[in-house]
């Protein structure tokens, strides 16, 4: 679907005419990323996101599958052949960082295009589905990264193994069966490592596979805009190429030069030391940490210490683990605010960055040692985290007074410009559109 | 109802946390360790910085650090003989290095367990058959294997040499448990490596340099980096490249970007711009 403005594919060779009544890949093209798809013109930097993690996750199976060349999946030799290709193989080195570090980054801009939707309301009506689409998406990211972490067989890998699969022994009754059976054995090993690496192999596929769902769930509504605001006609909308394929060209140049600067002179920046020690199950290293990008949710695992209502400790950090992100699924029902963009709505605007603050608090706490002070303060930040999400942006959806909305999007973009010079006017694209400081 | 039950679930949620974090704490009982430990020492290398390279003298001192003095306990198995050419070694000598080595072999005739002289494509073997003849020899420790410990601790190359030369006489309210050795860079102050660098000259460098502790602990320090990461040269000359080339890539997408852009950023007085 596409709004009725939008140019329609003329196959003006005969090749073209040929394949267009056969096979009309070009005419997909033209509909889904040329001039025939009618974007909003008021996008932001923020809306290049979605693009770069498609990029990440090209670069990640693109460097994967040739590391999986020289791979071995044995408990054996998996450190050593990791070190093969970080020695005797041609780029192998390129390859691994690019591959260790694309991950990173592949969270990254994962997070921002995720609090790009939650600021701008992308997942309201009529975009619910693409973003249970997109939560799917996070949810397999996680499940791939971490056994792609297991992989290297160090010693971070071995014990994060550990604990996190440890995780699920604290269902009741039937939890250690799961364990075992996850797991292949009791503790990790052969059979965990080999299963991982199937898995690992797998799950980048799979999720290729919701991103086209997802990109085609987007394609139906079309993309959402700072301003919240439906298109209401042409003047509303540029053709996505060349203004968006150009724009998004200059932001995947920057994110590439991001990348390359960490690729190559801190390749090692984001990783644990202890990774680079092979693995010894007879030898627990000082801090268990996982990578950075799941230090939020690590504290709310952490942050449960007491017993309550009967429950385990242990199986409150796991609920509530589970509960932060599965929440997210929820969410297009929780907020019922009929104003999508947080740009006029003050009051989730102000819970937005406070929720903001929380999770980069809820991050470092996650990183460091389990020990006070960063328990408590862990504890009042997930506490925050469970009370955004499930009770004060709902309340907030109906208390709160929107701000009057612009009449279109064209009206928000020209009528900021319009009240300054027109020589010295900001970019209309962009201009109305930043995040409120 | 979604709401509803969202509500309580938030609430439920936010009174177990909140309840744990009203509970009292156990005193906080300083960490002993802490007192004393030290962060490892500022110290520059070659190998340093967005052009750094490797001081092909100084790993060649510094090798000769690890063969004379590390090699009697300390492995370094990752590294092949040919690799050493990295260094500045010649065919030659890399032939000569491992002639001076026994490799486990079998014997082709009898088909005996035996040892053959080791080749230029043989890892260096380390000096110890297994990790339990090397904890038999060494007080129950096991002497870490060289090859990757430059990355596999914090600050690695500034932390090997503030180690190594960082032994002292314990603290009066220190006891160090007999067989080990008070060294405050280590973990848990207790080290149970002796101090490997006893005094200066204890190798004759051949091109001269002064072999002073400091020296020597940054010669040995430089060639375990090099060991543990042995295409950082190529790895920053490449990186150097890229970057400058996605540099100019970007800047170019940048004007497309704004020349494509320029009617509907700034259309001409009176016109709606186009769709």
């Amino acid at each position: 679907m596409s709004f009725p403005w939008a140019k329609h594919y003329e196959p003006t060779t005969p090749l073209g005419k040929y394949m267009d009544s056969r096979l009309p890949i070009p005419r997909l093209v033209y509909d889904s990323l040329g001039a025939g798809y009618p974007t909003p013109r008021n996008l932001n930097y923020f809306y290049n996101f979605g693009v770069l993690a498609g990029v990440a996750l090209v670069v990640q199976i693109l460097t994967g599958v040739i590391l999986g060349m020289h791979y071995a999946a044995n408990t054996g030799i998996a450190f050593d052949s990791v070190e093969h290709i970080m020695r005797d193989v041609n780029y192998g080195w390129m390859l691994r960082y690019m591959h260790a570090t694309g991950a990173s980054f592949f969270f990254a801009v994962v997070y921002i295009h995720i609090g790009r939707g939650l600021y701008y309301g992308s997942y309201k009506p009529p975009r619910e589905v693409l973003w249970l689409l997109g939560l799917v998406i996070f949810l397999l990211m996680m499940a791939t990264a971490f056994m792609g972490y297991v992989l290297v067989w160090g010693q971070m890998s071995f014990w994060g193994a550990t604990v996190i699969t440890n995780l699920f022994s604290a269902i009741p009754l039937v939890g250690d069966a799961i364990h075992t059976w996850l797991l292949g054995g009791f503790s990790p090993d052969n059979a965990t490592l080999n299963r991982f690496f199937s898995l690992h192999y797998l799950l980048p596929f799979i999720t290729f596979g919701v991103i086209i769902l997802h990109i085609w769930a987007l394609h139906i509504p079309g993309s959402n805009n700072p301003t919240g605001i439906d298109v209401k006609g042409p003047q509303d909308t540029v053709p996505f190429h060349p203004y968006y394929t150009s724009k998004d060209f200059f932001g995947l140049g920057v994110y590439l030069t991001l990348f390359s600067v960490v690729v190559f002179f801190l390749p090692n920046m984001l990783g644990e030391v202890d990774n680079y020690i092979p693995a010894n199950p007879l030898s627990t290293p000082a801090h268990i940490v996982p990578e950075w990008y799941f230090w939020p949710f690590y504290a709310i695992l952490r942050a449960f210490t007491v017993d309550f209502l009967f429950i385990p400790a242990k199986l409150w950090g796991v609920l509530a683990m589970f509960s932060a992100i599965l929440l997210l699924f929820f969410l297009p029902w929780l907020d019922t605010s009929p104003v999508r963009s947080n740009n006029y709505r003050p009051m989730a605007r102000t819970l937005f960055w406070v929720f903001m603050v929380d999770i980069i608090i809820l991050g470092i706490c996650g990183g460091k040692p389990a020990g006070e002070p960063w328990l408590r303060i862990s504890q009042i930040a997930s506490a925050y985290y469970f009370a955004h999400f499930l009770i004060l942006l709902p309340l907030a959806s109906r208390l709160e007074k929107p701000l009057p909305l612009p009449n279109s999007i064209t009206e928000a973009v020209l009528g900021k410009s319009a009240k300054r010079s027109p020589t010295a006017s900001p970019a209309p694209g962009f201009g109305a559109a930043q995040p409120a400081e | 109802m979604v709401r509803l039950i969202a509500f309580g679930v938030g609430i439920v949620f936010c009174v177990a946390l909140l309840f744990g974090a009203i509970q009292p704490r156990d005193a906080l009982v300083a960490d002993p360790i802490a007192k004393y430990h030290l962060a490892p020492r500022e110290i520059s290398f070659h190998s340093d910085g967005i052009t750094g390279t490797y001081d092909r003298g100084q790993l060649q001192r510094g090798f000769q650090v690890y063969k004379e003095v590390c090699s009697a306990c300390h492995s370094l198995k990752r590294v092949a003989y040919r690799n050493l050419a990295d260094l500045g070694f010649n065919a030659a000598q890399i032939k000569a290095l491992a002639k001076d080595a026994e490799v486990p072999s079998i014997d082709d005739k009898t088909g005996e367990v035996s040892t053959r002289k080791a080749l230029p494509s043989d890892k260096i073997p380390g000096p110890y058959a297994n990790d339990q003849a090397a904890r038999a020899a060494n007080n129950n420790a096991l002497p870490p294997d060289f090859s990757l410990l430059a990355k596999a601790r914090e600050e690695g190359p500034r932390y090997i040499v503030s180690l190594v030369t960082g032994y002292k006489d314990a603290p009066k309210d220190w006891t160090v448990p007999d067989g080990l050795y008070y060294n405050p860079y280590f973990r848990s102050l207790n080290i149970a490596m002796p101090p490997p660098l006893a005094a200066d000259d204890q190798v004759t460098y051949a091109d001269g340099t002064k072999a002073t502790k400091e020296q020597m602990a940054e010669d040995v320090a430089a060639f375990m980096t090099w060991a543990a990461e042995p295409k950082l040269e190529d790895r920053k000359r490449t990186g150097l490249g890229a970057v400058i080339f996605l540099i100019i890539l970007t800047g170019l997408g940048y004007l497309s970007y704004q020349r494509v852009w320029a009617d509907i950023k700034h259309p001409k007085a009176g016109t709606v711009p186009a769709e």
